[in-house]
């Protein structure tokens, strides 16, 4: 508490030693995640890009990870965070296995948990940099929902992060219905995906879909989409601006 | 070297309006169900109602995550209160720990934005508004959230409340009848929805492409929740969509 009282009453406190225990901005970064519910589960799609900055530093991050034996989790924003998530989930499903009671945590109570975290280091001005989406199904209920870097948490048949929000929400709302086939789900996915690659500066062409069912989680192997760039416009780009190059 | 910024924020406004009004034997509670974010919908289908009690329900409008926690909280010490004196909480009471426990973060407030309503120890409904840090009162009606600046002159000019500045001070619980009160909520929020782009109702349409039921809907929603001595109701209105 005395840090917050502090730090809005007196801002010079604010300075050197208290900042490098606080996350100020993201480094390392990965861009949007979308999830959308269809028949058998859930299905989720992210770019394996790492960006710092403007630069794409690394090409092959996993984004979504499988957790405990029901849910998916799908990260965009500081990529170090999201490896923190990860390993304070690591230890819930750990201590939930060890009670050997048949009982098992689904993705509602991952999606509860995960949205105390960020919560809770959003009210110690700490946060987790990160927009996560959760999916799961437990005994035939499908489950999807999001939480945010400060708490802001739902849940709703499609959910995406970042440009996500923008680009894909929209295409999703005028093309998502109930019970989705699984090839018609990854052609909406795509489609999305396509879009933000065209859009969207951070993203890259390999990404992965994800898929959870009942019976389990798959991730596919990382795959690029086809894109256009043979526009008429794009032959002879100066033809109607004179004088320039 | 100039000292460094937040770049973040801890606080964002997710939008919408909350209502209720005070009847002699009734309690209304309704809000939308958009949450958004800057010129963005997040989703269409959000409850910002919460039951606290039996007779007791709270609606809120705000920074989600902080209603959200602050709903939890007050549900926490509901069920220890519970477990302690063996009853419900009455509403005046609860309305009371709300004040509290807004007070309590004066120094890092919920964002939140509530209207309580319930019915008291005798039956007569009763709504308490509040600001975000927790001062309150207990009125015959209220409205909170993005659209209340447009919603509450309304509800002034309907329900006729006498002045606060009366003495002895006058109850502005409304004569109206529940199925009256109802309606003016509706109309209400037909009218917020028109010029305020926060909160907001839409009508379900249906594509060539969709086979929607009507649980489907492709749009925003008005949740009212109603509470009289044979218990609690909840009914769903769809207003015109844009």
């Amino acid at each position: 508490m005395n840090l917050m009282d502090s730090s809005h009453s007196n801002p010079m406190s604010l300075c050197s030693q208290a900042d490098s225990q606080r996350t100020l901005y993201p480094y390392v970064t990965g861009t949007s995640v979308i999830g959308v519910k269809y028949k058998d589960g859930i299905l989720m799609a992210a770019d394996m890009g790492g960006s710092y900055g403007s630069t794409l530093r690394y090409k092959s991050v996993e984004r979504m990870k499988p957790i405990g034996k029901h849910s998916l989790l799908g990260a965009s924003g500081e990529i170090s965070d999201f490896q923190e998530i990860l390993h304070y989930l690591d230890e819930l499903i750990l201590y939930d296995n060890m009670w050997d009671d048949g009982n098992s945590l689904g993705p509602k109570e991952v999606h509860s948990y995960l949205t105390r975290v960020m919560y809770n280091r959003r009210n110690k001005f700490n946060p987790l940099w990160n927009s996560l989406v959760l999916g799961g199904v437990k005994n035939g209920q499908k489950y999807l929902g999001t939480v945010s870097m400060i708490g802001v948490h739902f849940e709703d048949n499609h959910v995406a992060t970042g440009f996500g929000n923008h680009l894909a929400r929209p295409i999703l709302r005028d093309e998502w219905h109930e019970d989705l086939s699984f090839e018609d789900g990854v052609k909406l996915l795509e489609k999305c995906m396509r879009v933000l690659l065209y859009r969207d500066r951070s993203a890259v062409n390999k990404l992965q879909i994800a898929k959870i069912t009942e019976e389990g989680v798959t991730i596919s192997q990382p795959y690029s989409l086809k894109t256009f760039w043979g526009f008429s416009a794009f032959q002879n780009p100066t033809v109607g601006a004179e004088g320039s190059w | 070297m100039t000292k460094q910024q937040a770049n973040w924020s801890p606080y964002d406004n997710n939008g919408g309006s909350c209502v209720a009004i005070a009847g002699a034997d009734y309690c209304v509670i309704a809000a939308d169900t958009r949450m958004s974010t800057g010129y963005n919908i997040l989703t269409r289908d959000y409850s910002k109602i919460c039951k606290l009690a039996d007779k007791c329900v709270m609606a809120s409008s705000g920074f989600q995550a902080d209603v959200r926690a602050l709903q939890k909280h007050l549900a926490a010490r509901h069920l220890i209160y519970q477990h302690q004196h063996n009853k419900q909480m009455s509403c005046p009471a609860m309305a009371q720990l709300l004040s509290n426990t807004l007070y309590y973060k004066r120094f890092f407030p919920y964002y939140s934005f509530n209207v309580l309503g319930g019915l008291d120890n005798e039956g007569k409904g009763c709504v308490f508004t509040y600001d975000a840090v927790g001062s309150y009162e207990k009125v015959g009606y209220s409205s909170q959230g993005s659209g209340s600046t447009l919603i509450m002159p309304f509800l002034d000019n309907q329900l006729k409340s006498p002045s606060p500045l009366l003495l002895p001070a006058l109850d502005a619980v409304t004569p109206l009848s529940e199925p009256e009160a109802v309606d003016l909520v509706k109309t209400v929020f037909a009218s917020a929805t028109e010029r305020d782009i926060y909160t907001h109702t839409v009508h379900p349409f249906n594509t060539a492409l969709s086979n929607f039921s009507l649980d489907v809907l492709q749009g925003d929603k008005l949740e009212i929740v109603i509470l009289n001595a044979s218990g609690i109701r909840r009914e769903y209105m769809d207003l015109r969509k844009d």
